[in-house]
């Protein structure tokens, strides 16, 4: 089948980007459109030209690398699906696809189809986790769960941290993220005695990243991979107005975000360098 | 050279016990001092690098990827063992450990193993205290399921996501230390050399991969726990960024690389459907507690499975070993596979693909109960293949998976370059010539969380080391080498994309080092890979600047690297006149063509010196004995 790809072309922050489009002759429909990209990447090479940029790793959709907007739809048309499995039969012959990297202001552009994701990690880092050491651990069957607890935990765990949530919200929200978390770890009993002040920290770091605020749109389980439910934002708002009130003697300070790669700015704004 | 395990004496009950209170410890206030670099964040990596942190080292973590919470770990899909015995089917340690000495065809050391064996058990807790939401009964306690190459129930399991679940566990426990300021995370970070001074390990050099800033990180030890190396094949299921550069840059430095030709053929993966293909799909092997394996029983049969009767169906795993039927190791299913397939029995367009049937199971358990077994696997496989698993049988043909080979490590996990620890796949140590299944995150995890963090204090502790200086001319010269292959690369400016390099390799390495292989295949192979690797290096194209993200320049260092392990890993092969696990050599095999050991002359590991860019390696034999599990030909009729 033969298609036409327009992709958004930028070699960096600072300078300017535009779309370019190429003709791609020999593409096949069992083909994924990573792969597409990639046929269309050796013919770049070949001619001298920059291949196109774009992230992607395990292509088996969980490491949550990949990840652009085909035609303004983050991860494409078909629902529950990374770009890395999405075939090329899912589209016409002859058809053009506009392909653009996630748009936020939280996650600066690197290279072409490239973003920055760092802010997804320091809301982690804020407080997303179950304070436990290595060798702290009572016995795996010490603490009962519900099957029904576990398997709704599961289904907010399953997050793959892509950033389709943000690039598809008009707000640019990341609260299917966060919530995703703060549900995950705090419907597990484990997870009880942090509730009320991971979800204050991990709230302030996503407001500290510059992530809009969420105004019950659902786009973002709407293109979610992993159809990570809108519940989650409810749990999240929940947790976080209950630990406003019962964990406010705690000062939170978020992390000052950064988004410098070179290692003598990191170290330079890191708050921990 | 003499290789020292440093196993310790005593029962095999004991030794870890024993190592643990003969390990040198370092003072609390002591550690905050001493520096440490790990390189890779999966499952080893993370979770040394958390636990390290968390004992009050000063850490410094570096992956390639944009985040450590990528690293291919993520992908493991079906379980993870633990002799907890909570079904109390007859499980424990002891029978771990023998599972998993017998299921690496005997290639394994003992002592290390049992240890294994023993932290299963931990492993386990942790990651439920951390809250990876694990399987559960109804009445709140965890559940098991069964896996290939054992009896009981043992595997612990998050849906078709365990992986992902226990590395989010590690990655998050990493982001708290990262958070208390004992970790700096360094990801795009790329390591190209190892700073050896004195004999020990000192340091890497590391590429930023967004503006090519060429660094220097020193510290008191270094910890690899960088993956496999099946990428070498081009086609395999693992991660496209996965590559044997950390390693094999630290081989070039003088860390021995032992078996090198031990490489995982794994039976479920989805079959290759066009020359464009990027890497291969696997789907859980725990498809095969529920799924029958079978073909037509007559060559050339081209009708739809529906339409081919019972009577006519060959469930040749279920005829030819009645007792473990479909739940055979890794190796003798994927072996099984390609015989059936080279009969001329195979399925599909391609004639290279065996049914894996889920029309039995649906009748006896329901839809239902399958659909929550395996649903999401079931997804993936239709999102790919376009067909629907629910009513046509699934197609499915072995692919490289994973590598038990890897740098040789003692007791201690450390390398033949003193203070260089090496964890996870990227040793050789626990596997044997044969992982079972479910046995890879235990391994990740284990050396980890709870062995190589005690091992490094006790090299800490009881050796001298004094502070070096990044000018030290030494290291100039390794960071201007770095430099100059960067530039080298770009240079050449030839007429071949470096993908067509690497699918050229891969192929060659595929049908000669892959699932069977010959002595005069491997000596032909040989000769192909250096001829290429020097077309290479006239003919390379690589586009672009070294000053920014050039993700050409990264695939072409990676791939220089696998041209050298691809050669490595031939000789390795035709060295070992022997067959073993997943190293299958057509000249030594049973009446019945099942791999022939010889114990006599190949009970040991063979371990590789580098000794420079194309002359022959020098080989260093480390013997295995078995106290405990008595070599025997393996059964599993």
């Amino acid at each position: 089948m033969r298609v036409t790809l327009k992709v958004w072309r930028q070699s960096g922050r600072k300078s300017g980007g535009k779309f370019v489009s190429y003709p791609v002759e020999n593409a096949n429909p069992d083909m994924s459109i990573l792969e597409c990209l990639d046929v269309l990447n050796e013919q770049l090479i070949e001619r001298g030209e920059e291949p196109i940029a774009f992230e992607h790793d395990c292509r088996e959709g969980i490491c949550g690398s990949c990840g652009f907007m085909i035609n303004g739809v983050a991860h494409g048309p078909l629902p529950a699906t990374t770009v890395c499995q999405l075939t090329m039969r899912h589209f016409k012959d002859g058809e053009t696809l506009t392909l653009e990297p996630w748009r936020a202001y939280a996650f600066p552009l690197i290279k072409d189809l490239v973003v920055d994701r760092r802010a997804f990690d320091r809301i982690i880092a804020s407080g997303g986790y179950i304070s436990v050491s290595t060798g702290s651990a009572p016995d795996g069957n010490a603490i009962p769960v519900a099957k029904e607890a576990a398997d709704r935990s599961m289904d907010a765990a399953a997050c793959i941290g892509c950033g389709a949530c943000v690039a598809a919200c008009p707000n640019a929200s990341a609260a299917l993220y966060t919530g995703a978390k703060i549900a995950h770890l705090g419907i597990l009993p484990q997870g009880k005695p942090e509730r009320d002040l991971r979800a204050v920290r991990m709230v302030t770091q996503m407001n500290a990243e510059g992530f809009g605020g969420c105004t019950n749109i659902g786009e973002c389980t709407g293109v979610c991979p992993k159809e990570i439910p809108l519940e989650v934002i409810a749990t999240m708002n929940r947790d976080y107005i209950r630990g406003s009130w019962r964990a406010r003697d705690n000062v939170v300070t978020p992390i000052r975000p950064f988004t410098e790669w070179s290692t003598g700015s990191k170290l330079q704004n890191d708050p921990n360098g | 050279m003499e290789l020292n395990a440093r196993i310790p004496s005593g029962p095999i009950q004991e030794k870890w016990d024993k190592a643990r209170f003969e390990l040198k410890l370092v003072n609390p206030a002591n550690k905050r001092r001493h520096s440490l670099i790990v390189v890779g964040s999966g499952l080893a990596g993370a979770s040394a690098a958390a636990t390290l942190g968390e004992l009050g080292y000063h850490v410094k973590c570096f992956c390639f990827q944009d985040s450590p919470r990528r690293a291919h770990s993520i992908a493991a899909q079906g379980g993870i063992n633990a002799a907890k015995n909570y079904q109390n089917d007859g499980d424990s340690v002891y029978r771990l450990f023998y599972d998993t000495v017998k299921g690496g065809d005997f290639r394994a050391r003992e002592a290390n193993v049992y240890r294994l064996a023993q932290i299963s058990v931990q492993i386990i807790d942790q990651c439920v205290a951390q809250g990876v939401p694990f399987a559960r009964e109804y009445g709140g306690t965890l559940t098991n399921r069964s896996f290939g190459g054992a009896q009981v129930s043992r595997t612990f399991y998050a849906r078709g996501q365990t992986g992902q679940q226990l590395l989010l566990g590690a990655y998050q426990a990493l982001e708290r230390q990262v958070q208390a300021g004992t970790v700096d995370m360094y990801p795009r970070t790329e390591m190209l050399d190892l700073i050896v001074i004195d004999g020990k390990a000192r340091g890497i050099i590391t590429r930023n991969l967004v503006t090519g800033e060429i660094a220097t990180h020193l510290a008191d030890a270094v910890i690899l726990g960088t993956g496999g190396y099946g990428n070498v094949f081009f086609l395999s299921t693992n991660a496209k960024g996965s590559n044997v550069t950390a390693c094999w840059r630290a081989h070039k430095r003088g860390a021995l690389f032992a078996n090198p030709c031990f490489t995982q053929i794994h039976p479920t993966c989805i079959p290759v459907s066009g020359d464009y293909q990027s890497k291969l799909t696997l789907m859980s092997e725990s498809l095969r507690n529920d799924g029958r394996i079978w073909v037509p029983l007559t060559k050339g049969d081209k009708r739809s499975p529906d339409q081919i009767p019972e009577a006519e169906r060959d469930y040749y795993l279920e005829r030819r070993y009645p007792s473990f039927g479909n739940l055979v190791p890794r190796d003798v299913a994927s072996r099984n596979a390609k015989y059936v397939c080279d009969e001329g029995r195979g399925v599909g367009e391609t004639g290279l693909g065996v049914y894996l049937d889920f029309t039995d199971s649906i009748k006896r358990l329901g839809r239902k109960t399958v659909e929550e077994r395996y649903g999401n696997l079931f997804d993936m496989y239709q999102r790919i293949t376009d067909e629907d698993p629910y009513r046509v049988p699934m197609r499915i043909y072995p692919a490289i998976h994973y590598t038990m080979g890897g740098l040789w490590v003692d007791y201690h996990l450390m390398s033949t370059i003193p203070g260089l620890f090496v964890i996870g796949e990227a040793n050789f140590s626990d596997h044997g010539a044969n992982r079972l299944g479910a046995s890879a995150l235990m391994q990740g995890l284990s050396d980890g969380y709870f062995v190589v963090p005690y091992t490094v204090g006790d090299y800490l502790a009881t050796n001298k080391l004094p502070k070096i200086s990044s000018d030290d001319p030494e290291i100039r010269n390794a960071v201007a080498c770095v430099q100059q292959t960067i530039q080298k690369m770009l240079a050449i400016n030839g007429r071949r994309t470096v993908d067509s390099f690497h699918r050229q390799l891969g192929k060659i390495v595929w049908d000669y080092c892959g699932m069977s292989r010959t002595g005069s295949g491997l000596e032909n192979a040989i000769g192909q890979i250096r001829a290429l690797r020097d077309e290479f290096w006239q003919d390379v194209k690589v586009v672009g600047s070294a000053q920014d993200l050039n993700q050409s320049l990264e695939k072409a260092q990676r791939v220089a690297d696998f041209f050298e392990l691809a050669e490595l890993m031939c000789i390795d092969a035709r060295e070992r006149n022997e067959s073993a696990g997943g190293h299958f050599r057509e000249e030594y095999q049973t009446e019945e063509g099942e791999a022939q050991r010889d114990d006599e002359n190949y009970s040991y590991v063979a371990a590789w010196a580098y000794r420079g860019y194309g002359n022959y390696p020098g080989l260093v034999k480390e013997p295995l004995e078995f106290e405990y599990v008595h070599p025997s030909q393996r059964s599993y009729k």
